[in-house]
């Protein structure tokens, strides 16, 4: 009980060295996680000339290629791969159905390029009813837990379209629907070429 | 020969009505499910393409089809688990009002009680160290009665009046510092 | 011009924000008082300037100036004027504007208190304060400006730039869009201000917590001085989630009033923290313990509310509630890292500094179940953070979107709530220091003895869910304390009035009893209403009496005991709402918990405003005997958008919600309809009524109290 009061008092402990690390960890790891989600929201759609993550379209019964059910994106290496998002509630969808299915057909039989339709977010009777209206040809397969979207845009909205060279790298996005077959294919055509 | 005939006309009447009752037996399913009972597996649900709406509430026409289609399968004598699961396979896990248990999604049930479990040991362990009388001692310093006086347990009823004293002693002791 | 001047405004109070935090610093270091004091008059000088810009902003928004980017988006021709004003906090930037002028309010008031005993602490506080004015300045200035004004540009784009680009000319719509008709609601007009009052005056005690820190002080006279500002701030962040629940029964149809929600949590977690700030605060002033504790409760509800304020505004959640996407997440997350890391800094170098002699005597004392309170509003806090964030994990990880929805906070929190309805019966009978387990049974036992006739009573009425019998029980709990307590109190000898509590019983009590007993007189058929406001006036004046003998005690018991009316409702609803839909052609009948309700007619006309309204009229039976007439309706503004309001009957015992289902197909033949029985609901609205009693009586100022001799 004699201390003189101008001497430090009993030596306090500071925050133990595993709590500090604890502390930092987390703060930055939260710092970090905030940044990757401003990140995610600043650009969700995937960029012009990245490649495109594989991924596997199982078709609607009555659709097949190549004889299977299901298409994989790697399957398509070499050729023009025309992924096109629809739903059938959606209204703008039906305005360029036609033209997607024109644009289709006038590529079909040179083997080159190959379209995709991918339904979003849609019922089956519903889906069907759509198909059958436009006379779609293309592969088309429901989007099965919205995996194939999130590879496109986190966001994804319909309709949309994305045309991938024969390399597996995007090369060209559409968002909204397209005014006719030519707009199509002056976007496919110069892809197709080569340049 | 016209009784053979009749025989097996009214033969082929029956077989022809025999066959007939699979399909009367499969026409006469459930009632059209109600909208109660539409909406009860609905509420369970979040509306795929909106933000955080549950799909009893939804008022889009493409709720309204999802809606639709959950009657159908209502009617189809799909249970409750099976439709979640359709759901799910199509639209992916943010349809459910909370996680899968799989995988990462674990994470989200268990971090909250073990926190909680860590923060509840720790408040244990500082009481336990508070409860051992001071033998690390604080002489003079921070909050504890003038030295001198009464031992320090029992701080209870001084109140505010000690603060003008302590925070007085407190500035003295800076400046000495 | 008026939008050049409002804007040129804004530029010169950044400056001069950032001036002060300049000077404040040179001023600390070099000790000079003339520094110092440049520092605070260049703080005082924001709040009239930031007011001009508001005035100018207010004055654009009623004079349709919509080539005003914020005035086209949040006002039209049609709406009134009181609409138009309260367009100011309507959108992204009004409302940005708004917690600006707040916070220069607030630190403007601070500001000119008396300074002398405190001076060190002064420059540190003028720093904090206007930094945080300066970032949210910033955001208005450079990323969300309502002076912005919409250009044409040479490629026909519409723009909207403060100064004109390159050829661009300027365009001027002839209408504006209007306010979104969901937030033309009482309750959403003032929901946002209440908010905005409590997140920005939490900033007043975080702002002294960092000055002690800095300072080195470990005393607590930085929790005496924000004391007020720690109450006041607490009761608009109580008051505005309240407003936000009521406005979503109202006005969003699905019949209920939280839907766990991120931006609904972002508001929560501040008031968790902040909750748990004042009780532990009370045990710092009354055994001088928990420092560091209190230190980084302040600093953790400082860092929710910035971060609440970001996760609403930046995109990164997605939420019914949110605002648009917008460019302002990366500043937004630039301050977040700044003050987050000097924060936590400057707490673990002062860490061991303000340890203090901690006597804790018993684990039954007073200290520990405050300390055990603490504990149980982290556990929810923990629970709901963790549920926010969750979401962003996964997708980052995955790449699936995953929602967390009601039933996980409602089984995580359930447990935690229910602990802490038990809190608040214990802790009142508890004492401080030393409190053994009999002491403790000594006290609790005769309010324990008709809480557990409760479970019985309610088995017996058919009550057979667990949650409602344990959560019941427990509310009837807190119930008996509270009276046992302010019985106790009633038993004290000398309770006496003083000349000033005679004078305010007679200046409010008479005029408005006299009111009442003419209210009688004019309408003697109805008379049961007024009387029971007349023994409502004597009863609160009794318990205001009452409470004089120590404020914040018998305060916070009215507090608590709001709290548990609150959770009657909250329990009735969750435990047992029920809800049918049906579609009715007219005359039919729909069915709910015994009413039944007849489809009589409906009617589509317009109004004033411009909106269709579409409405049914239904009539309400139970057991056969007509009740009431329900008119639930949907409006459909110009803009295209439209707003449910409910036909809603409301007694004690429920509320009788419906809805015209307008997404599915309505006609004069025959329209869905959906209906809500929630039993207990306005149990929810009183209790937050009563809440604010208990508040004014817990923080009315009491000239004795200054002096620091109340007991808890």
């Amino acid at each position: 009980m004699t201390q003189e009061p101008n001497t430090m008092p009993a030596p306090k402990r500071g925050v133990p060295l595993w709590a500090q690390i604890l502390v930092w960890i987390g703060l930055l790891g939260l710092l970090g996680l905030l940044a990757a989600g401003l990140l995610k929201a600043k650009n969700p759609i995937l960029g012009v000339s990245s490649a495109v993550p594989d991924f596997k379209l199982t078709l609607f019964s009555g659709y097949e290629y190549n004889g299977a059910p299901e298409v994989k994106l790697s399957d398509l290496n070499g050729k023009v791969v025309v992924v096109n998002f629809w739903a059938s509630w959606c209204q703008p969808c039906a305005s360029e159905a036609a033209d997607v299915e024109a644009a289709w057909k006038s590529y079909a039989a040179t083997g080159k390029v190959v379209f995709l339709g991918v339904d979003y977010v849609d019922t089956e009777p519903e889906a069907r009813a759509y198909m059958t209206k436009f006379k779609l040809s293309y592969p088309n397969g429901p989007d099965m837990g919205t995996r194939i979207s999130q590879i496109f845009n986190r966001n994804l909205g319909v309709p949309e379209t994305y045309v991938v060279d024969q390399q597996g790298i995007l090369r060209f996005i559409q968002i909204g629907p397209f005014q006719s077959v030519t707009e199509i294919q002056a976007i496919v055509d110069p892809i197709l070429a080569g340049r | 020969m016209k009784t053979k005939k009749i025989l097996s006309f009214t033969l082929y009447i029956l077989l022809f009505s025999a066959a007939l009752i699979p399909a009367v037996k499969v026409s006469a399913q459930q009632p059209t499910p109600s909208d109660d009972q539409v909406n009860a597996i609905a509420r369970q649900l979040y509306c795929p393409v909106c933000e955080n709406i549950p799909l009893d509430v939804c008022p889009t026409t493409a709720c309204h089809q999802w809606r639709e289609l959950i009657r159908q399968m209502l009617t189809e004598g799909k249970s409750e688990a099976e439709i979640k699961q359709y759901f799910v396979d199509y639209y992916g896990a943010r349809v459910l009002s909370e996680p899968p248990r799989s995988g990462i999604y674990w994470l989200v049930y268990v971090v909250p009680p073990l926190a909680f479990l860590a923060g509840a040991y720790l408040l244990f362990r500082a009481l336990q160290t508070w409860k051992r009388p001071a033998n690390v001692s604080i002489k003079g310093a921070d909050q504890s009665s003038p030295p001198g006086s009464e031992p320090v347990p029992d701080k209870g009823s001084n109140g505010a009046g000690d603060d003008e004293f302590v925070a007085r002693l407190e500035e003295e002791l800076k400046k000495r510092k | 011009m008026l939008a050049q001047f409002g804007f040129g405004v804004f530029v010169l109070t950044f400056m001069l924000a950032l001036f002060g935090v300049g000077a404040a610093v040179v001023g600390y270091f070099s000790k000079s008082d003339r520094w110092v004091e440049t520092a605070r008059r260049a703080m005082l000088l924001t709040f009239p300037l930031i007011t001009l810009a508001v005035i100018t902003l207010a004055y654009l928004l009623v004079t349709r100036h919509y080539e005003l980017q914020y005035v086209y988006s949040v006002t039209s021709n049609d709406m009134p004027f009181y609409l138009k004003i309260t367009a100011l906090w309507g959108g992204q930037a009004g409302s940005l504007v708004l917690w600006s002028w707040l916070m220069s309010a607030f630190a403007s008031a601070v500001t000119l208190r008396k300074w002398e005993r405190d001076r060190e602490l002064l420059p540190w506080v003028i720093v904090v304060t206007s930094l945080t004015l300066a970032f949210f300045l910033s955001l208005s200035i450079f990323y969300e400006n309502p002076f912005a004004r919409w250009w044409q540009t040479t490629g026909g784009d519409f723009v909207a730039r403060m100064f004109a680009p390159a050829g661009a000319i300027s365009f001027t719509p002839s209408d504006g869009q209007g306010l979104n008709p969901l937030l033309r609601h009482p309750g959403m007009i003032i929901h946002p201000p209440m908010l905005y009052l409590g997140f920005v005056a939490f900033v007043i005690p975080f702002a002294f917590a960092i000055a002690a820190l800095i300072t080195g002080r470990s005393d607590d006279r930085w929790i005496r001085l924000t004391r007020r500002w720690t109450l006041v701030a607490w009761l608009f962040l109580s008051l505005g989630l309240v407003l936000g629940m009521r406005w979503a029964y109202d006005v969003l149809g699905w019949g209920g009033y939280w839907a766990w929600d991120p931006v609904e949590i972002a508001a929560l977690m501040p008031w968790l923290t902040g909750t748990a700030f004042l009780h532990s605060v009370m045990i710092q002033e009354k055994r001088g313990m928990f420092k560091q504790w209190n230190m980084l409760l302040i600093i953790l509800t400082y860092a929710l509310v910035i971060f609440g304020t970001f996760l609403t505004r930046s995109g990164v959640l997605s939420s019914v509630h949110a605002f648009a996407e917008s460019a302002i997440g990366p500043m937004f997350f630039a301050f977040i890292g700044i003050t987050f890391v000097t924060s936590v800094a400057l707490l673990i170098y002062r860490w061991k500094d303000l340890r203090a002699e901690v006597e804790m005597h018993s684990l039954f004392s007073r200290e520990a179940l405050f300390l055990l309170n603490n504990l149980l509003f982290m556990g929810v806090l923990i629970v709901c953070f963790w549920g926010v964030i969750f979401p962003l994990i996964s997708e980052l990880v995955t790449g699936q979107k995953v929602t967390v929805g009601p039933p996980f906070y409602l089984r995580a929190n359930g447990p935690l709530f229910g602990a802490l309805l038990a809190l608040m019966g214990i802790a009142p009978l508890s004492a401080w220091g030393r409190s053994t387990f009999k002491t403790l049974g000594r006290a609790l036992w005769k309010p324990s003895i008709p809480t557990a006739i409760v479970p019985v009573v309610l088995a017996i009425l058919g009550v057979r869910n667990w949650i409602a019998l344990v959560g019941f029980t427990l509310v009837a709990f807190v119930i008996f304390v509270t009276l046992y307590e302010f019985w106790r109190a009633w038993r004290k000898p000398n309770l006496k009035l003083t000349r000033r509590d005679q004078g305010w019983l007679i200046i409010l009590l008479i005029p408005l009893n006299i009111g009442l007993l003419v209210w009688i007189f004019l309408d003697l058929s109805n008379w049961l209403t007024p009387v029971i406001f007349m023994l409502l006036t004597f009863f609160l004046a009794a318990i205001w009496l009452l409470a004089r003998r120590n404020p914040r005690r018998y305060g916070g018991y009215l507090i608590h005991l709001s709290m548990v009316v609150m959770a009657i409702g909250i329990l009735g609803m969750d435990v047992y709402q029920t809800t049918t839909q049906k579609t009715l052609a007219v005359g039919q009948n729909i069915q709910i918990s015994g009413y039944t309700l007849r489809y009589d007619s409906l009617a589509q006309f317009p109004y004033t405003d411009g909106r269709i309204v579409t409405r049914a009229v239904l009539s309400v039976f139970k057991d056969g005997k007509f009740l009431d007439k329900l008119y639930p309706r949907y409006d459909y503004y110009p803009d295209g958008q439209p707003m449910t309001i409910a036909g809603v009957r409301s007694t004690l015992a429920d509320d009788l919600y419906v809805v015209l289902v307008n997404w599915e197909n309505v006609s004069t033949a025959q329209a869905p309809f959906k209906v809500y029985h929630n039993p207990l609901v306005n149990w929810l609205w009183i209790g937050s009524l009563m809440f604010v009693f208990g508040f004014l009586v817990a923080a009315w100022p009491e000239r004795e109290l200054e002096k620091g001799t109340g007991k808890i």
